[in-house]
């Protein structure tokens, strides 16, 4: 009589046990988690993942795409008609805006060739097509193409025909990913355009209005007011329409006025956006006074108003 | 007649009845098709709603077809879909590899139950996996996010009833022509 085999039939070995496999998997992932957040040293393995990955996307897209071409190809003439005729009024009820901008882009274009400056915001905007938006509800994110081959670069601002929609964040070889300026990291220099009070719009996340923090509760702001961005930055152009101010709260107890806005560019309407080209690289910060570091208390000091 | 008695009608198998194992073809082609709806633009109430598939479809092979699909497969399409996504690489592969060991260790439990119920336990995997996503982010600083983020899941339970008949009925016996 033959012993029974205390281990299982190698028929059946199936590897690790799972409690271990996924021991494994889950430190890997950690470990992967940790160096992504702190090193960002995986974009690499990030674009390699995504060249491959993005081109079977955009092969699985295009059925939905072609039939929504094929039912605008056969849209009826009277929709069209309608739609011309509504474009019109609003050509023609835009018409004021279009020419002062024309009088002021002059105007403006004059005063630079007289004071020989030089323009900063390059020419040369792309315009993208929205591909998706994140699926992720903790980031607000959409992505476009495309991306690296017309000539994106992280950094650039994206807006649409009402305003600024947010700010290019990460480019693949075929799309890109837009930062909103909704999501919650997503900052954007503006300024009050009746008041000229400068401020930051502070994205506050999915679901949540973005705001202008620090604000003191004197500050000239009202609701209605729109923003524009202030163009200090050298990221975003001057004089974007950004956001309407909806509400202020003003509790002379805290020390900042809680002021809420409700983004201008279509964030989560639009399908079809500009990038902007990345404005002429701003000079350089100038070099602190020699004798700023004579006394180090006050350099610190000053270097702390500085920030 | 002779051939709608040879093809199973579109209903949830029998519990007596003896699945065929599952193609490898067939699994993959699935999986790449959730992750592909995973990915189709939806915005508003359509992205609210939108449950993830690929942890549905994953989780409906590591129940039925463990030869094939478990925590390995599971962790490389969740870093599949941090790139897809653009979340924090490793993400969603912590939280796939989890919800898979779940699936392997519910999985004999799972199967004894009518759909219906299987989707009650399958909602409770689904929730530890948004869970786990959740945790992950709240340690990175994110702010909690608004009550909807638990839709999404639910949303999944209550799918799992169809997406089951879908994915079960190319494994179904074919009733043998002798029969008729």
């Amino acid at each position: 009589m033959r012993p029974i085999h205390a281990e299982p039939l190698p028929f059946f070995h199936r590897g690790p046990s799972p409690l271990a496999r996924v021991a494994f998997f889950g430190l890997a992932s950690i470990v992967l988690m940790f160096v992504d957040a702190r090193y960002r040293t995986l974009e690499d393995v990030r674009h390699a993942a995504g060249s491959v990955l993005f081109p079977l996307q955009r092969l699985v897209q295009m059925p939905g795409e072609a039939i929504g071409g094929l039912a605008a190809y056969f849209a009826s003439k009277r929709d069209l008609e309608a739609e011309n005729a509504r474009l019109r009024t609003e050509l023609i009820a835009q018409a004021p805006a279009a020419q002062g901008y024309a009088a002021a882009r002059d105007e403006n274009a004059r005063l630079k060739a007289l004071s020989a400056l030089r323009a900063q915001s390059a020419p040369g905007a792309v315009i993208v097509h929205v591909l998706y938006a994140g699926r992720d509800p903790f980031t607000q994110k959409l992505f476009v193409s495309p991306g690296a081959e017309a000539g994106l670069v992280p950094g650039s601002a994206v807006v649409d025909e009402h305003g600024v929609v947010g700010q290019v964040t990460r480019v693949h070889p075929t799309m890109a990913e837009v930062t909103l300026v909704t999501d919650k990291d997503q900052a954007v220099p503006v300024k009050v355009e009746r008041s000229g009070v400068r401020s930051v719009l502070y994205g506050a996340g999915t679901g949540r209005s973005p705001e202008l923090r620090f604000m003191p509760p004197s500050a000239d702001i009202r609701a209605g007011d729109r923003l524009v961005t202030s163009g200090l930055d050298g990221t975003y152009p001057p004089g974007l329409a950004v956001a309407q101010v909806m509400e202020i709260e003003r509790d002379t107890g805290q020390m900042f006025a809680r002021i809420t806005a409700a983004p201008l560019g279509g964030v989560d309407r639009s399908e079809t956006l500009l990038v902007l080209a990345p404005p002429a690289a701003t000079p350089p910060r100038p070099e602190e006074p020699a004798d700023a570091g004579a006394s180090q208390k006050g350099g610190r000091a000053k270097a702390r108003r500085g920030r | 007649m002779r051939i709608a008695a040879r093809v199973p009608s579109f209903t949830p198998a029998r519990p007596e009845e003896i699945l065929k194992p599952a193609k490898p073809w067939f699994v993959v082609l699935t999986l790449a098709l959730a992750f592909l709806v995973n990915t189709l633009p939806a915005s508003g109430v359509a992205l609210a709603l939108k449950p993830d598939f690929v942890a549905l479809v994953l989780l409906y092979w590591c129940i039925q077809a463990p030869r094939f699909v478990g925590v390995g497969v599971a962790w490389t399409l969740g870093l599949v879909m941090d790139v897809v996504d653009a979340t924090l690489f490793g993400q969603h592969a912590l939280a796939y590899a989890v919800l898979a060991y779940g699936a392997e260790f519910f999985r004999r439990r799972v199967l004894r139950f009518p759909l219906w119920q299987q989707a009650a336990q399958v909602a409770a995997l689904l929730v530890a996996c948004a869970a786990i996503v959740l945790a992950v982010r709240l340690i990175g600083g994110a702010p909690l996010p608004r009550w909807t983020y638990a839709v999404p899941p639910i949303v999944g339970a209550l799918l799992w009833p169809p997406l089951s008949v879908v994915l079960q009925w190319p494994q179904r016996p074919r009733a043998s022509s002798s029969t008729l």
